[in-house]
């Protein structure tokens, strides 16, 4: 029910990004969705891609602080309201969440990938209230 | 084990009358053959006869690095060039090198000593040792070797800049022993970890020396590497390593007292300081030939501590160093020792204790930042995580050196290595 994020910390400098997205080329690791979390002093590039395990081993090996974490991907309809509706669930269990991003994929859904406190409570929670979620192997389907 | 036990468990009395004897006969050398010190002495209205013993030490004019580099290339000099079988040279950082020369019976004590030196890290006949200091003008490739050869250890002569071909010797050479910066030997741990090799090395002691380092750095690098480290201290102008050199029970560094007189004096008033006290560490070499040097001032901060040591050594022993008189930074009016910050992250954990500070002066305000490398366990996908530990930093330097600091996390392995003596601090005030 989690599926594998690839983090990474970039210095703020010229051309950090770059490099990262290079390695990742180099690799043929693509990339489906990502976000950017920056601070005056250093960035946090999260992405969800096509061989995480892989894109990790390459990064660190240029030096990258490179790392899996497990995160919930989260289908929901183009309707009014859906996510409001999954998120409070969510406040209702008194979970946080700690990051969100948007997830694109091929069908005609908007889907969210999202970080929240205790991780299992949240998937159990999140199952039980017959919310989508996407396993590994439905993200992989995305690159084929 | 100890080398030389009649000159290192000597009786105090025994070695002052033998520092005495040489004191008198060096004071005459010096000032019969180098024209720098008769000025100087004439200046003071000392003559060689006013020098009695040790006791007359306080009478002698003091040596500076300076002194050394107005005398460029060769004025110090106390024996003729026919005499001199080897030069080096300090790595010039400001202005010119300052040029040391040595004759054959000076490179044989200096062996000696630096022998002495391994003998106390355990180091035997038997041990293959690698010397990974610089092998040129700097006093620690050669130096290190002549003592390991003295001691009978057979010397693998590495040099520094291939750290790969030292960790594929080590394994397979079944290396014991080392000798190299502490620095370089973390950088060579990391290599060795990142290779999953220290279950195949056979590394047992370490003898670092060139830079000062905390007592938690050489507890890591012991922990690391499973191994022994030991603090070996020396300088160019007053021979090189093995001036002196800590022993098991790591409670100062043993001074070779028989070949160099220490003192520690004040250094503003230029006054010796009680017994204990913390202040300049300056030496008169007791037997060189090539440049004896009178009260030559190492500013190096240390206290000197005369009990018998638990090893059996009567040695008098220095502290661990306090830092330099000359790289104490003072930021905002406080006073700040590179090795208080380095000591403060590895208290810490969780962070290398590769650091970078940057010293900067904006609107009449001194600013310090301070990089540090973020482990890899530590590194987290959550902003706040890396926030928080930033806090954390920034909090246990504060404590440490009573400053608040920028702290900026940086990558892993981004910060540069060095294979000698460890830059830790860019200062971009010029203040001078």
């Amino acid at each position: 029910m989690f599926i594998k994020q690839l983090s990474v910390f970039i210095e703020n400098q010229e051309g950090r990004l770059e490099e990262v997205l290079d390695v990742l080329k180099q690799e043929e690791v693509s990339i489906i969705s990502l976000s950017l979390a920056d601070t005056s002093e250093y960035g946090l590039l999260r992405m969800i891609t096509s061989n995480p395990e892989a894109g990790q081993k390459a990064l660190k090996e240029k030096g990258f602080a490179a790392m899996l974490t497990d995160v919930l991907a989260v289908k929901l309809s183009h309707q009014v309201g859906k996510l409001q509706e999954v998120l409070s669930h969510v406040c209702k269990a008194g979970l946080n969440v700690e990051y969100m991003y948007a997830l694109s994929n091929k069908d005609n859904e908007a889907s969210i990938i999202c970080k929240i406190s205790n991780g299992d409570e949240a998937a159990e929670l999140l199952k039980s209230k017959e919310v989508e979620l996407y396993s590994q192997d439905d993200i992989m389907k995305i690159f084929c | 084990m100890i080398w030389n036990e009649t000159k290192e468990c000597m009786s105090r009395d025994e070695l002052e009358f033998l520092q005495s004897k040489r004191l008198v006969k060096i004071v005459d050398r010096v000032y019969h053959n180098v024209e720098f010190y008769r000025k100087k002495m004439q200046e003071l209205g000392v003559e060689p006869g006013d020098i009695n013993g040790i006791e007359d030490l306080h009478k002698l004019p003091y040596t500076t690095k300076n002194d050394l580099r107005d005398t460029y290339p060769f004025g110090l000099f106390a024996a003729p060039q026919s005499e001199i079988v080897r030069i080096h040279a300090s790595s010039g950082t400001t202005g010119k090198a300052t040029v040391v020369g040595y004759t054959r019976r000076d490179l044989e004590i200096w062996s000696e000593c630096v022998a002495r030196a391994l003998a106390q890290a355990g180091v035997t006949r038997d041990d293959i040792i690698q010397v990974a200091y610089g092998y040129g003008l700097f006093t620690g490739g050669l130096g290190a070797h002549g003592g390991a050869e003295k001691l009978g250890a057979m010397v693998v002569p590495m040099s520094t800049g291939n750290t790969k071909k030292l960790t594929t010797m080590m394994k397979d050479f079944g290396v014991t022993a080392i000798a190299c910066t502490p620095s370089y030997l973390l950088h060579i741990a990391e290599v060795l970890e990142e290779a999953g090799d220290i279950p195949n090395i056979k590394l047992k002691a370490a003898v670092c020396g060139a830079e000062p380092w905390t007592d938690n750095m050489r507890k890591q690098i012991e922990q690391r590497l499973h191994i022994n480290a030991f603090d070996i201290y020396g300088l160019s102008e007053v021979m090189g390593p093995g001036v002196a050199c800590d022993c098991e029970y790591h409670k100062g560094l043993h001074v070779y007292e028989d070949h160099f007189l220490p003192e520690i004096i004040d250094p503003d008033t230029l006054k010796p300081m009680e017994k204990g006290e913390t202040g300049e560490l300056v030496f008169t070499t007791l037997t060189k030939e090539g440049l004896p040097l009178l009260r030559y001032r190492t500013k190096d901060l240390t206290s000197i501590s005369y009990d018998k040591c638990e090893c059996g050594r009567t040695l008098a022993r220095i502290s661990r160093f306090k830092g330099r008189s000359d790289d104490m930074l003072i930021i905002r009016g406080v006073n700040v020792f590179p090795s208080q910050i380095e000591a403060a992250l590895l208290e810490m954990g969780g962070v290398t204790p590769h650091y970078m500070m940057i010293v900067d002066r904006k609107n009449n305000l001194d600013t310090l930042e301070i990089q540090v490398e973020v482990e890899e366990r530590f590194f987290s996908d959550e902003i706040k995580d890396l926030e928080s530990l930033t806090k954390k930093i920034a909090h246990v330097i504060q404590n440490a050196i009573g400053l608040a600091a920028k702290i900026k996390l940086v990558a892993p392995k981004t910060l540069e290595r060095s294979m000698g003596k460890a830059v830790h601090v860019i200062d971009k005030r010029k203040l001078v």
